[in-house]
């Protein structure tokens, strides 16, 4: 087990390292350096010790054969067939992963009767298609899904496995990761892959406010689960000679605990995921009625209107139009902020989209920086005069 | 709703509460030499998503009859979190600490909370908040769910109903919604707003004031392969922190509003978005 020690021959009580210690986790106690449990092993007291008297014991880790394990494993995700858009998002940047490694691109599709969209996956790059088909497989149940993942992961032995950062998705390959005994990121915004096929994950952490390089370098396989929207779809086309395989199922890996009773389709009002152009309402907008004026801009512009946490929780617009961390990642062509500030917490929302012009009256505001159009201006002037333009 | 068994019939469900205590402040920055977070003060809470966890317990124990065990994982200043859910109905509380413990990553961490919950004297519910605002992952409900072989259902917002052997819960999954039934033991994660948390009352707050916290520590753990815990049972690495993207190249523009209006005008104009 890899701690810390703290010589205490070389130690002279300085206390650099209680200073140093972001977690509050060192004191002292009968003249000794004591690390308790808080310590998160950040290193930075043995980084900062003037006496070099703290040091890493670190017992050796074994790494897996990375030799063993090769290629890009993609979860098809859908909902009775249909398959999410993700899926092809995952295998555009599988594919540009495993090309810099030399390794394939595979594809996990389990469900009822997905002959046809199995093979429609073809269209894209991907070397092979793992088709596991059954109608106890219809509907996602996690124990049964767990387990065909588990099956095909020990028959394939792919280097990484990409699961989009879905409702399904993130509960679905935390369970497979901890049956490997392997680490998953969640909610990747950025992968890049080494020579040695190390994945480096990118992720938004502490709410947005900084952003967390990730690898798993001792085992294999390694699982990120990935942020809907953030990755480019594939290009139909590019790998002819892909197949689709047929799998084995056996029928004991199809006992579930868990009964489906029934699955509905949520209520939906057209989605802002989907797009082109979304209007934000921020707490800049001062009555529920004025949302109307932002409407109309929205509606002229063939868009949506979208809104900040505040409004969301004000009772005024809907969650599921909610931007941001704890809202949905958008990637429109156009988006125009009106009244919103631009916390770390909603710009995690919306940076990959196209263009961002924001209309602030506060010079301050953090949002005129992220903007590629920061417009210094009330929106209750600036939007009127917009509408009355397009208006002609 | 349907409960049945009540309490006079003696149902008694054990249910185990996960609950994680948190840094109050979003606020976090990075020491650009180190690389390292420096967090302002060290002010704590419970992580709020686990508010909603604990209330979904509590209030299933008022229907069907039941106890309600806190657990956390974390520095000795954790156990405030376990005192905070005595207060909010918990019966009684554990906290894992230890610093074999340190550097835990995900996996390190529901194995841990996994081999917690094996000590304790039997548990048909376990539930989770939905994610951290620290963490931020939604991974630890399900792993631990994963190391203790119990089927799993994440994101529910409505509970259904509470029988003696199973549960009916509603399961959010995005474009649809899923109505599952799962036997005991299951573990599941619970929505922001299923149950509304109720507010730390006075009364009960002097009530529980002198009730003390289990402490385990790694020596009371049935595996004791140390290289499943801490920093070695730990296969994710964070290699750095940094600050998320400054924008380059950036236009602004100041004027009167209505020359405002005409700019943005011709700027979608220009680029074809009308
Ligand atoms: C863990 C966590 C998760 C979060 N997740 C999200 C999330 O998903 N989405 C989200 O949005 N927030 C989220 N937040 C909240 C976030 O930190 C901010 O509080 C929120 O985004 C602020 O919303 P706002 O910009 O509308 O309001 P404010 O910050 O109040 O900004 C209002 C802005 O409007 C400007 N303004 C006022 N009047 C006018 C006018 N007449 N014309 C032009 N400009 C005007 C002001 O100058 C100001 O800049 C989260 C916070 C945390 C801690
Ligand atoms: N250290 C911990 N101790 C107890 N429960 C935890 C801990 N970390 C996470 N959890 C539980 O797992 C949920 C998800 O956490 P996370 O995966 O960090 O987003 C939380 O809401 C808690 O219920």
């Amino acid at each position: 087990m890899a701690t810390l020690a703290i010589n205490a021959r070389r130690c002279s009580l300085c206390g650099e390292c209680i200073a140093t210690c972001p977690f509050n986790a060192i004191s002292e106690v009968d003249g000794k350096i004591e690390i308790d449990a808080g310590c998160r092993m950040c290193k930075l007291c043995l980084k900062n010790c003037p006496e070099k008297a703290i040091t890493l014991i670190d017992d050796k880790r074994v790494a897996v054969d990375k030799e063993a394990w090769r290629g890009i494993l993609v979860f098809v995700e859908h909902l009775d067939g249909e398959i999410h858009p993700v899926t092809l998002e995952l295998i555009g940047k599988a594919r540009e992963l495993a090309d810099s490694t030399n390794q394939p691109v595979y594809c996990l599709f389990m469900g009822d009767q997905i002959a046809e969209q199995a093979k429609s996956l073809l269209q894209y790059p991907v070397e092979k298609v793992f088709v596991y088909e059954d109608s106890a497989l219809r509907y996602f149940r996690v124990d049964v899904y767990a387990n065909i993942f588990e099956d095909c992961i020990r028959a394939v032995q792919p280097s990484t496995v990409l699961v989009g950062a879905t409702s399904v998705g993130r509960s679905l390959a935390p369970r497979v990761a901890a049956r490997f005994r392997t680490g998953l990121t969640a909610d990747c915004t950025t992968l890049e892959i080494r020579e040695n096929t190390d994945l480096v994950q990118i992720r938004p952490a502490f709410g947005g406010n900084v952003m967390a390089q990730i690898v798993t370098p001792f085992s294999r396989p390694q699982f990120a689960t990935v942020r809907y929207k953030v990755m480019s779809p594939a290009e139909k086309g590019g790998s002819p000679s892909g197949t689709v395989e047929r799998c084995v199922v056996s029928p004991v890996r199809l006992k579930s605990k868990i009964r489906v009773r029934e699955v509905v389709l949520n209520e939906q009002s057209p989605g802002i995921l989907e797009a082109e152009t979304l209007v934000v309402a921020g707490r800049g907008v001062k009555d529920k009625q004025d949302l109307e004026l932002l409407q109309e801009l929205a509606d002229l512009l063939d868009g949506q209107l979208a809104a900040t946490r505040p409004l969301v929780e004000a009772g005024w617009v809907h969650y599921s139009k909610q931007i941001g961390l704890s809202g949905r990642t958008v990637k429109p062509k156009l988006i125009i902020t009106c009244g919103v500030s631009g916390a770390v917490q909603f710009s995690a929302g919306i940076s990959g989209s196209e263009c961002i012009v924001a209309i602030n009256q506060d010079r301050s505001a953090p949002i005129l920086d992220q903007a590629h159009y920061g417009v210094v201006g009330d929106l209750y002037e600036v939007v009127p005069s917009l509408i009355d333009r397009i208006k002609g | 709703m349907r409960i049945t068994g009540s309490k006079a019939r003696g149902v008694i469900l054990r249910i185990v509460v996960c609950i994680k205590q948190v840094p109050a402040t979003s606020k976090v920055q990075i020491d650009e030499v180190t690389g390292v977070l420096r967090r302002e003060g060290i002010e704590s809470k419970l992580n709020p998503y686990d508010l909603y966890a604990l209330e979904t317990a509590v209030w299933i124990k008022d229907k069907v009859g039941g106890a309600v065990t806190t657990l956390t994982m974390g520095p000795l200043q954790a156990e405030e979190a376990i005192k905070e859910s005595f207060i909010l109905g918990a019966d009684q509380g554990y906290l894992v600490s230890d610093r074999k413990l340190a550097g835990s990553d995900v996996l390190a961490t529901a194995y841990t909370l996994s081999q917690a919950i094996r000590l304790l004297d039997g548990y048909d519910l376990i539930i989770c908040g939905k994610q951290t605002t620290d963490g931020d992952t939604a991974q630890v409900g399900p792993e631990v769910a994963e190391f203790l072989e119990i089927p799993h259902v994440t994101w529910v917002k409505k509970v259904n109903e509470v029988t003696e052997d199973s549960i009916v819960v509603e399961q959010d999954l995005g474009t649809s919604s899923a109505i599952l039934e799962l036997p005991y033991p299951a573990l599941i994660t619970v929505e922001k707003d299923i149950f509304q948390p109720r507010l730390p009352s006075y009364r009960r707050k002097k009530l529980t004031a002198a009730q003390q916290v289990n402490v385990l520590t790694f020596s009371d753990f049935l595996d004791s392969d140390e290289q499943k815990y801490g920093l070695n049972g730990s296969p994710t690495q964070v290699e750095r922190v940094f600050p998320p993207d400054a924008n380059e190249d950036k236009v602004l523009w100041e004027d009167e509003p209505s020359l405002l209006g005409e700019k943005i005008y011709m700027l979608i104009k220009d680029r074809n978005f009308i």
